[in-house]
């Protein structure tokens, strides 16, 4: 039964693994927890949930799992309009009502269970057709149903307001971490992050880690003088080219692609790192430039650089027929191109193994056959930062891309 | 708490949300170490240090570096120190032992009495870091191979880990522990969190400067935007500089102990001349 919850959660995109729900429930059955939906909501999250990427998605599986107010078939804007301006704030209470109201807080919990108030809550809402302030049985403000806000029910369902005795279960319904989920954002720190992961180290630098093998066999060597060994430490020797479309379509990309460029350019941990622009279509020649006026011809790429470079194209891939397919389809007026683009692209693939083409627009919009074309020419992804980790995957894995048969 | 002996519940020097104090105590109960995440200044760290007190413990701080090996943390063995006592006769060099240093992870594992262990800033560190503490915070001992020798936790020490998100964490490491985001505290929050640091503020004064305060986190565009931190020096300079509340009102007097960029400050002046003196949003 509680198992649905776990399915619950993968299938709002909650990346549970069947280790973490085991801790979770294993925790559970000890008994460590207190019985509140409240503190079960954040103590699941602490176990099943490592990212604040995932907060929202993990809200929104709890809050259906656990059956929230906006799943229930009543009209929110009615039942709040009830609720506001509570004509009798809470009273002030004494140690002893206090007390009292703790004893029976803990007597409500024990007799109701969650389900049963859900259930009481709705048919409540059914009945009720206006407004109420203060009483004990209506949804309304400052009284003391189980249902409303700023009253003082020992643990009922707080709708709207503010919490006013900690007790209300419901904040998942809040959605509080929906600028953290990650599909999203992509800023350039993030994208920084991504891009860390590309890298390979290799034995490069300065010598600066002592050698105790080597050190000994000098030492021994020398008759007993010491003789310090260092080898050099571990850098990363990653070479990156990176080819953007500066094309129109682009234009409302602008920003998302200046992050990555941005994210590309400040990360330091490359062995070196080269970037070209182009515009719609790749054709005899790349420009050093956005406004593409310092040209460099193609051929260069082939001659300065080796197979060893990985490759990052960046573009929409949309572009008419014949800027892909003819020859002279370069789109600007003055420009010929005596080889389709199609040509050129395909040769970059073959000089540069390792090479990816990251796509600014949403994978539903992919169904245009340029896109389609160049999709089978280079591996395509989402311009996105979970697009952008799958494809420096690809990039740093040992196999060439699967689509280069 | 059920069985919690030992119940967590904040510091007086220190607030805590009442989610986080919960899932603290489960992390000491189970003994399972606790990420904690957040934008700086949202007390990552201290919130060990608060640990540590609350529950009258020994703190044992492990700060990374970007140089940091995990090996670090568990024990170095000073080979250069043995060369170079190995060409003297006065020392005895055979017994190994004594080159062993232990390192943060190491002390805490041996140490006679539970102590807390705090990571911070794990992700400062190698992106391969965590994962190659896994198997020694999962089974609390290491071996060392000069020794031959197995170091098995005497008690299984409460690790508090913070974390920047300068380099995400590896999932496998993750697995491993229970996570905390620690969110940028809201007004409410935020004020008891000044009367903690400076009991003697007058309210008023507070309140105006947090409006402020959060007028300028929000502004769009800001490289860095200000943290706790930064505001605490800010109320600070204020109650020093005996400045009148109504001066707060039309300027923001110290502009620099919130904003620490020429570039934020052009933005700042920018937007708060476009906006006609300045106008409140409520958060």
């Amino acid at each position: 039964m509680f198992i649905d919850f776990f399915f619950m959660m993968r299938r709002k995109g909650v990346p549970v693994s069947i280790k973490e729900w085991m801790s979770f429930i294993e925790a559970l059955y000890e008994g460590h927890f207190q019985s509140s939906l409240n503190h079960l909501y954040h103590i699941g999250r602490a176990f099943l949930v490592k990212s604040e990427a995932y907060y929202d998605a993990y809200d929104l599986a709890f809050q259906e799992f656990f059956g929230g107010i906006a799943t229930a078939d009543v009209e929110l804007d009615k039942v709040l309009g009830w609720l506001e301006n509570p004509l009798n704030r809470l009273p002030k209470m004494s140690p002893e009502e206090i007390m009292e109201f703790q004893r029976q807080m803990e007597e409500f919990k024990r007799t109701h269970d969650l389900e049963e108030l859900m259930r009481q809550f709705r048919e409540r809402l059914k009945e009720q057709k206006e407004r109420h302030d203060g009483g004990s049985k209506w949804v309304g403000t400052g009284g003391k149903s189980p249902f409303g806000a700023y009253g003082y029910h020992p643990g009922g369902i707080r709708v709207g307001g503010e919490s006013w005795m900690q007790s209300a279960s419901k904040v998942a319904t809040e959605r509080r971490f929906r600028n953290y989920r990650n599909d999203i954002i992509l800023d350039v720190r993030q994208t920084k992050m991504a891009l860390k992961k590309l890298r390979e180290l290799k034995r490069e630098g300065t010598e600066e880690e002592l050698d105790i093998e080597e050190t000994i066999d000098k030492t021994a060597k020398e008759g007993g003088e010491i003789e310090l060994v260092f080898s050099k430490s571990r850098e990363n020797s990653v070479r990156i080219i990176l080819l953007m479309d500066t094309g129109g379509s682009m234009l409302p990309y602008t920003e998302l692609c200046e992050k990555l460029f941005s994210a590309a350019t400040q990360a330091n941990h490359f062995k070196e790192f080269r970037h070209f622009f182009f515009h719609n279509c790749i054709y005899q020649d790349l420009y050093e430039d956005m406004a593409n006026y310092k040209n460099v011809p193609t051929e260069k790429l082939f001659s300065l650089f080796n197979k060893n470079y990985k490759l990052i194209l960046v573009g929409d891939a949309r572009m008419a027929y014949s800027e892909l397919f003819e020859v002279n389809g370069c789109i600007d007026y003055f420009s010929t191109n005596d080889k389709p683009g199609l040509d050129w692209l395909t040769r970059i693939r073959d000089h540069f193994p390792h090479s990816v083409w990251l796509n600014p627009t949403h994978k539903n919009f992919w169904g245009h056959y340029t896109v389609d074309t160049i999709g089978k020419i280079f591996p395509m992804y989402e311009l996105t930062i979970d697009g952008l980790k799958d494809a420096i995957k690809a990039l740093t894995s040992k196999t060439k891309n699967l689509l280069h048969q | 708490m059920a069985g919690g002996l030992q119940g967590y519940s904040g510091s007086d020097d220190y607030i805590a949300s009442k989610a986080l104090m919960e899932i603290v105590n489960v992390a000491v109960i189970l003994r399972k170490p606790l990420v904690v995440k957040g934008e700086p200044g949202t007390g990552k760290t201290l919130l060990a240090h608060s640990i540590a007190r609350a529950l009258d413990k020994k703190l044992l701080i492990w700060n990374i570096k970007s140089t940091t090996k995990a090996r670090d943390g568990l024990y170095v063995y000073d080979t250069v120190q043995r060369l170079n006592d190995a060409r003297f006769k006065d020392k005895d060099i055979s017994d190994i032992r004594q080159y062993i240093k232990m390192g943060k992870l190491g002390q805490s594992f041996s140490s006679d009495e539970q102590v807390i262990l705090l990571i911070d800033e794990i992700d400062k560190a190698d992106i391969e870091f965590p994962n190659d503490l896994l198997n020694e915070l999962d089974e609390m001992s290491f071996h060392i191979n000069e020794l031959d020798e197995e170091v098995t936790a005497k008690h299984r020490p409460i690790v508090i880990i913070t974390s920047n998100s300068e380099k995400e964490l590896p999932d496998a490491f993750l697995r491993r522990c229970l996570f905390y985001y620690i969110e940028f505290p809201d007004g409410e929050m935020m004020e008891k969190i000044i009367k903690v640091h400076y009991p003697d503020i007058e309210d008023k004064l507070v309140r105006e400067a947090l409006k402020k305060f959060y007028w300028i986190r929000e502004m769009e565009g800001l490289k860095k935007r200000p943290s706790t931190s930064e505001l605490l020096d800010w109320i600070k300079a204020l109650a020093l500089g005996g400045i009148k509340i109504e001066k707060i009102n039309n300027e923001i007097p110290f502009l620099g102990t919130l904003l620490k960029n020429e570039q934020d400050t052009d933005r700042f002046v920018r937007v708060s001349t476009n906006q006609g003196g300045f106008g409140f949003r409520r958060r």
